[in-house]
């Protein structure tokens, strides 16, 4: 235990570089997500046919190889943001999809008789998504919204293999100079854990909060 | 006019068709504008050169991929029996009536659906080597792919077994079947039929966490690529290249797991009580990473 203690300095600054990315990747890909479900039950064909695109591509490509690709190779092709910054972006558009795919599930358990509701009050396309049906759809996906964010806690590991120093590639610095990975690692284990439970316990506190009783 | 948003609107008239029309312009305009400024900004580093793509049209770069992809397969099948086999057994742990096993179940798949695969790849490569515990670098990645899919296969069959009618169970306990037959022989046959297109879902986040051999230097494809890149400088061009390979592997997995999907939706789904459509929701949520 020794080993965290005094480290802690360098340990605990990792673990806001995971936080920082973790935050900010999560309202981006919650926001982009929802675009994406929008232009995906547009009535534009080449809207949803972008948006199935996007889905698919972001849905099957590993995130490590997006990773590599924008950390590594597009500089290459002048297209240069600072390492963080990419991390970033690239965990926004990848973790999107999947928010993309929880929220159109969401829309299919919107009923009917709503949007026909809403259209019989004279309601536009864009004010019945907006004000009718993405409110509802984003309330029955809360619980599958936080796993998305679960899932986005563990990627942001993935930081690590290109060389942001957050809270796993700093475990791992840690551990290769003091050589007690068993308190060290179970430290850190314990961390993501505290972290996941506390997206899932909040999830859970939005669901009671939010979710519509029919 | 019956893709899944079609619900929400009416049967265009002709000022919204004229509308639409507009709007698909519109947004093809936008979106070629998008490609085409990709496009200008590749092509002013060079990056569109003829000689930098026509070296992945021989063979030996092809056949020094195509090693990789079999690393990758032989990782992601080695995952997907093992994690199957033990995600199948923690979830009828989890779902056991003796309290100890469902608690160390519950435990395990808790735990280990929150632990970062990368944090265990670490462990492995930098922290086990210490205690003697030195793998060959194929298992370095299998052992810790497996210890999280494990957990969330557990989790998709347990989803699966809560999704089935009571009467099944009850009808097979009273003909006089044991529970852990009951199980086996009426339960789970049924429940895994209706999870599996999660279960292919779940294959295809797994192919895409081989990838992680990167880290632990286990010759598959992603590995391949890098070595690949280092070696002829193309790095846009082999990435490119390699996601588009995993890009097509996994989006006919993907795409069978869709078909799949409403196979099993129209099979086993009348229009059903709200409870179930619950359930339904729940298996349809990706749970994968």
């Amino acid at each position: 235990m020794t080993a965290v203690i005094e480290n802690l300095d360098p340990l605990l600054r990792a673990l806001g570089t995971t936080a920082l990315i973790l935050v900010v990747s999560a309202a981006g890909s919650l926001v982009l997500g929802v675009l994406v479900t929008v232009a995906r039950v547009s009535p534009i064909p080449v809207l949803r046919g972008a948006a199935w695109a996007y889905v698919q591509v972001f849905v099957n490509i590993p995130l490590l190889a997006l990773l590599l690709l924008a950390v590594f190779a597009l500089p290459d092709a002048g297209l240069l943001m600072p390492l963080l910054t990419t991390v970033i972006v690239v965990l926004v558009v990848y973790e999107a999809a999947y928010v993309a795919e929880a929220v159109r599930s969401g829309i299919n358990t919107v009923a009917p008789g709503q949007v026909e509701a809403a259209r019989a009050l004279g309601l536009r396309l864009s004010q019945t998504l907006r004000y009718v049906v993405v409110p509802q759809a984003v309330r029955a996906v809360v619980q599958p919204l936080g796993n998305v964010m679960i899932a986005l806690l563990m990627n942001t590991a993935l930081a690590a293999t290109v060389g942001v120093v957050e809270l796993t590639s700093a475990v791992n610095k840690v551990n290769l100079v003091e050589a007690q990975p068993i308190p060290i690692f179970t430290a850190a284990g314990l961390t993501y854990m505290a972290l996941a439970l506390a997206i899932g316990l909040g999830a859970g506190r939005i669901e009671k909060k939010v979710a519509i009783h029919r | 006019m019956s893709h899944s948003g079609a619900f929400l609107y009416d049967a265009p008239g002709p000022r919204a068709r004229r509308r639409i029309l507009l709007g698909s312009v519109v947004s093809a305009l936008v979106l070629a504008g998008l490609l085409a400024l990709a496009l200008a900004q590749f092509a002013s580093h060079g990056q569109l050169d003829a000689d930098r793509w026509t070296p992945f049209l021989d063979w030996p770069i092809w056949s020094y991929l195509l090693v990789g992809l079999r690393g990758t397969a032989l990782a992601a099948a080695l995952v997907a029996v093992l994690a199957g086999a033990f995600g199948v057994l923690l979830a009828i742990g989890r779902l056991s009536r003796n309290r100890p096993v469902r608690w160390l179940a519950t435990g395990y798949i808790e735990v280990a659906r929150t632990l970062p695969v990368l944090l265990l790849i670490y462990l492995m490569l930098f922290g086990l080597p210490a205690y003697g515990i030195n793998l060959p670098v194929l298992w370095k990645l299998v052992v810790p792919l497996t210890i999280a899919n494990a957990a969330v296969v557990a989790e998709i069959v347990r989803a699966g077994v809560l999704a089935l009618p009571r009467g099944q169970t009850e009808a097979a306990l009273s003909l006089g079947i044991r529970r852990g037959q009951a199980m086996r022989f009426v339960v789970l046959p049924q429940a895994l039929r209706h999870v599996t297109p999660s279960l292919i879902t779940q294959l295809v986040s797994l192919i895409k966490d081989t990838s992680l051999g990167y880290v632990v230097a286990f010759t598959e494809l992603l590995y391949r690529a890098q070595v690949l890149s280092a070696y002829n400088r193309l790095l846009i061009q082999t990435f490119l290249v390699v996601a588009l390979v995993y890009l097509v592997f996994n989006g006919a997995l993907s795409y069978l797991a869709a078909r799949l999907r409403t196979r099993v939706r129209r099979q086993v789904a009348p229009p059903s009580a709200p409870a179930e459509q619950a359930a339904d929701r729940e298996l349809e949520t990706p749970v994968a990473r």
